[in-house]
């Protein structure tokens, strides 16, 4: 068949990307050849719309073993210990397939973590769904929690936190992003970059079946009415092989037999073998005849775009091959050797002893596309002056409860009951806390992860957005006790050709550089997810950051329950009362607009530092930072997680209490401390010059507040727990 | 106490109970699916997780494998087997215990601590055990137990179930049974009491950092007795 222009653009090329094609290879691409490029040259695998931007991000610290670029980001925990992470999005198929997609997001950010070497150690994932009200909301949520918890329990890899929001900007475009943490010996880490020539290429795990053909390039366009036609582009996801995968590529690990290694995710056997060749400047030749096919008469075409699940593409040592063998037997595997690495710089494909396809590498990755879009920037909305006197119609507890019942405030228990989190015996902290933590086995460190998204406040102002996120995450890790070292984001937009959806990505993501430089808290690995857009209607802004912190003594891990009655509750960090973009402002005065709350660094990064100075002093007895909902809402938390009550002390002089309880500051915690501590307590937050209010203190069963507010536990819990069950079951 | 971990492809509970096992001062070995026979032991643990990729049925490809005849060999000359969770599930599918695992009653994955009652304790597990409610933790999909008429009364006659889920204060009724088991049956004993199916995952509770720390209490207790 003759390639035309028509049959590229069917291909999701652009016209011009197709002229230059052919201006580069100097003839016109035969169809397996104008596939590689079309998967090649795709947003998702490109990054041709987000690579001018990224690389200005923040990437290198004194624990950064390795940044972006490579399967997952890598730091060093100390001792011989590294930690392995990434996030990354697979909105577009859960979208179309719930179950599905969610599953296969959470199957392949793991293999992007064992391919490096690394056993995964715990999952994470933030998840974003259209309004409750939406009629789809619903299944797509029980699909959803379904894939992903139907996938990482049968690997055995605890889900530890996630983060679920609803927002009808969502309705037509879901969010799934996953995470993974794996731990590897930091002299034992394994990279994608090909090297030595006439190396055999080896094929392993499932057989390449029809599925997901086209997937990347469906992540790299906008939905319209026919997305159902879609459905045969979603990958099917198989738990039992991956784990077996796991197994066997960590057994092979153990010697060094393999030089370079990389999982087939998006675009499959195409892009993992251009970019083993890319990395390593050689050429690469693969004789497709020999891969293993689940179904029969698969074309090379087909063979090259193929997302099958379960595979790795692994360059090994020449004589190696039986002993590698011999091991994917073991594990019932798939294994072949289906190429070699040459020094012709180009990728060359054999089928029937028939080359099929010659393409020189460069073309497809290095002199892949790049865009220097047309973006707008985001103007900081007017502050706004509400009528305080309307507040005073509003009761407190009224206010409370309806807060704590919001979908983005409530529960999400019945989420993570259905994620096995217990599983390989080192969770020390489960989902529903600020962050979670696994042990780091068999020694005396844990590790913390969170992730994070606030896409009101991106909306609003993308870059307050952006660096707000940055520290969400660094508070929330510091809320259990940890040390916060490094992030990884994955950043889901609109339509990059539309300037508004662009501004947005350039500012978010100058935020979060601005923040993470600040806070010494670089970006080793992440992802890009554009195109979240229906029928013209795209999503919020939602990058995602996924933290990771250390705890050198997991005995020092913090949780938010309160302990002890008797015990003083502080509020550390200064409140001002930001009500503009907060949830109060939006659940009882339907107010949309306005600025998202002022995120200053300097004062993020010492209160921050000041509270983990008091942890790691072992000062205060539980802690949880203050985020949206405000003190009332953050003290709710910690009142039903530890059924204790708190007496909260009168305001002092015009405070407001509404702006007090309900506003939205950014740089705060709450803490409770022993009177015993007090004097040493206080001696440190002068020590940092930190602003510091005393709420109250730990005390009966009900939280209290002049003759304001008088709720029993069960009240608030009740507020709390029960939305999301309530919802899921009607 | 020499025991034995059989690891199946798809088990995922394996390392933790050998973690677990060895905190407590077992000698143990861990022991692949496809090997002829199991070496010298005083107990055999048939661990959790998703052997098999549980196709066909939970458990079910397992008890056709390899080990599985040196297993029951073992088990019929009376000596101890203990499956937890996929390893409940396996023992019923090679019929060593009675009834079958179906999928929880509100068709969710549960993962989950609860309180169990001891319901035996003229057995090698639970004889002399100090508390008579344990707080233990679960995680599966395929958890409600269900069998027969005539199986559960021949297994209540013979006191064959082990423990059963409970509230704190060891009040057995629907609201303390996670995933709609008969008679709240958390685990079960053979005629014999030497082989123990139960799906709450002991090895998930050894110390007080994690969710618990009672199932400290079980592996030291079949310690004890052995003695």
């Amino acid at each position: 068949m003759e390639v035309t222009e028509a049959i590229a653009i069917d291909h999701g090329l652009k016209k011009e990307e197709f002229s230059k094609i052919c201006e580069l290879l100097k003839r016109t691409p035969n169809l397996t050849e104008l596939a590689i490029f079309s998967a090649m040259w795709n947003e998702h695998c490109s990054y041709k719309s987000s690579r001018k931007h990224l690389k200005k991000m923040h990437t290198k610290g004194k624990q950064v073993i390795q940044g972006p670029g490579e399967n997952a980001g890598v730091i060093d925990i100390g001792d011989e210990d590294a930690i392995v992470f990434k996030i990354e999005s697979h909105n577009h198929p859960s979208f179309i397939e719930p179950y599905q997609g969610a599953a296969t997001g959470v199957g392949g950010i793991m293999r992007d973590v064992f391919t490096m070497g690394a056993r995964p150690i715990a999952n994470l994932n933030s998840i974003h769904f259209g309004s409750p009200q939406h009629k789809k909301t619903r299944n797509l949520l029980r699909g959803v929690v379904k894939g992903i918890g139907g996938y990482g329990n049968c690997i055995g890899v605890p889900t530890i936190a996630g983060q679920t929001t609803f927002d009808e900007s969502y309705n037509g475009n879901i969010l799934v992003n996953a995470m993974t943490l794996g731990l590897v010996n930091k002299n034992k880490i394994f990279y994608s970059k090909a090297a030595g020539l006439d190396k055999p290429v080896i094929y392993v795990g499932s057989k390449t079946g029809r599925d997901g053909i086209h997937g990347a390039s469906m992540a790299s366009a906008t939905f319209d009415d026919k997305i159902e036609e879609k459905k045969p582009t979603v990958q099917v996801g198989d738990p039992f092989t991956e784990k077996l995968l796991l197994e066997a590529c960590l057994e092979l690990m153990a010697d060094n037999s393999i030089i370079a290694i990389q999982d087939m995710g998006a675009a499959g056997l195409t892009s993992s073998s251009v970019e083993m060749a890319s990395k390593g400047n050689l050429g690469i030749e693969l004789n497709l005849s020999e891969v293993p096919c689940r179904e029969e008469k698969m074309t090379p075409y087909e063979i090259m775009l193929s997302e099958s699940q379960e595979r790795m593409l692994i360059v090994l040592e020449k004589g190696k091959e039986e002993h590698a063998k011999k091991i994917f037997d073991k594990w019932n595997l798939d294994f072949a050797v289906i190429g070699k690495t040459t020094n012709s710089k180009k990728i060359e494909l054999i089928f029937d002893n028939k080359k099929v396809a010659e393409i020189p590498i460069d073309l497809l990755a290095e002199n892949a596309p790049i865009y220097d879009r047309p973006w707008k920037k985001t103007k900081l909305p007017q502050k706004l002056k509400f009528d305080k006197d309307e507040f005073k119609t509003l009761k407190l507890s009224d206010c409370l409860k309806k807060i704590l019942s919001n979908s983005n405030i409530s529960d999400k228990k019945w989420i993570w009951d259905q994620y096995d989190h217990t599983v390989m015996g080192d969770t020390i902290q489960k989902p529903g806390g600020d962050a979670g933590v696994v042990r780091v086995h068999g020694t005396n460190k844990a590790v913390a992860a969170s992730v994070d998204s606030s896409a009101l406040y991106c909306f609003s102002h993308p870059l307050t957005g952006g660096k707000q996120i940055v520290c969400e995450s660094y508070r929330n890790l510091i809320s259990v006790g940890a040390k916060p070292i490094a992030i990884t984001n994955c950043l889901n937009f609109g339509n990059p050709e539309k300037e508004k959806n662009m501004g947005e990505f350039v500012e978010c993501v100058e935020g979060i550089t601005e923040a993470s430089k600040y806070l010494d808290f670089p970006v080793v690995s992440g992802n890009v997810s554009f195109y979240n857009e229906t029928k013209d209607k795209g999503i919020k802004p939602t990058p995602t950051i996924g933290g990771v912190g250390l705890i050198s003594d997991y005995k020092q891990m913090l949780t938010m329950d309160f302990k002890t009655e008797g015990n003083l509750v502080y509020v550390i960090g200064k409140t001002d009362g930001h009500l503009d973009q907060s949830i109060f402002a939006r659940e009882l005065l339907n107010e949309k607009k306005g600025p998202p709350p002022t995120v200053n660094l300097f004062n993020e990064k010492n209160i921050g530092e000041t509270v983990l100075d008091l942890s790691r002093k072992n000062l205060i007895e539980s802690c949880h930072d203050v985020s949206l909902g405000g003190i009332l809402t953050a003290v709710s938390k910690m009142c039903i997680k530890g059924k204790k009550g708190i007496k909260i002390n009168s305001l002092k002089g015009l405070t407001n209490k509404y702006e007090y309880f309900f506003g939205e500051d950014q740089a705060r915690y709450i803490v409770e401390i022993h009177e015993a501590s007090l004097k040493k307590v206080k001696e440190i937050l002068s020590k940092y010059s930190v602003h510091f209010d005393e709420l109250g203190t730990v005390n009966g069963q009900s939280i209290a507040y002049k003759d304001d507010i008088n709720l029993s536990i069960e009240e608030l819990a009740d507020a709390h727990k029960y939305w999301l069950k309530k919802y899921i079951d009607n | 106490m020499r025991s034995s971990v059989i690891i199946f492809p798809g088990s995922n509970c394996d390392r933790d109970m050998d973690v677990a096992l060895k905190k407590f001062g077992f000698k143990n070995q861990m022991v692949w699916h496809n090997d002829q026979s199991i070496p010298k032991s005083d107990l055999i643990v048939l661990p959790g997780g998703f052997s098999y990729g549980d196709y066909l049925r939970c458990g079910s490809i397992a008890s056709k494998s390899k080990i599985i005849k040196s297993v029951i060999d073992f088990a019929n000359s009376g000596g101890l087997v203990l499956g937890i969770c996929n390893g409940f599930q396996i023992l019923t599918e090679t019929g060593l215990l009675k009834g079958i695992l179906q999928q929880n009653k509100f068709l969710n994955f549960i993962c989950s601590n609860v309180f169990v009652k001891v319901k035996d304790k003229q057995n090698k597990y639970f004889k002399d055990l100090k508390k008579d409610v344990l707080e233990l933790h679960i995680a599966h999909n395929e958890g409600n137990y269900f069998c027969s008429d005539d199986e559960l009364k021949s297994l209540e006659d013979n006191n064959q179930i082990a423990v059963t889920y409970c509230g704190e204060d060891g009040t057995e009724n629907e609201t303390t049974n996670p995933n709609g088991a008969i008679k709240n049956i958390a685990g079960i004993f053979n005629n014999n009491k030497n082989v123990l199916g139960m799906m709450p995952h002991p090895e998930r509770m050894i110390d007080k950092y994690l969710s618990g720390e009672d199932g400290s209490l079980f592996f030291k207790n079949i310690l004890d007795n052995f003695k």
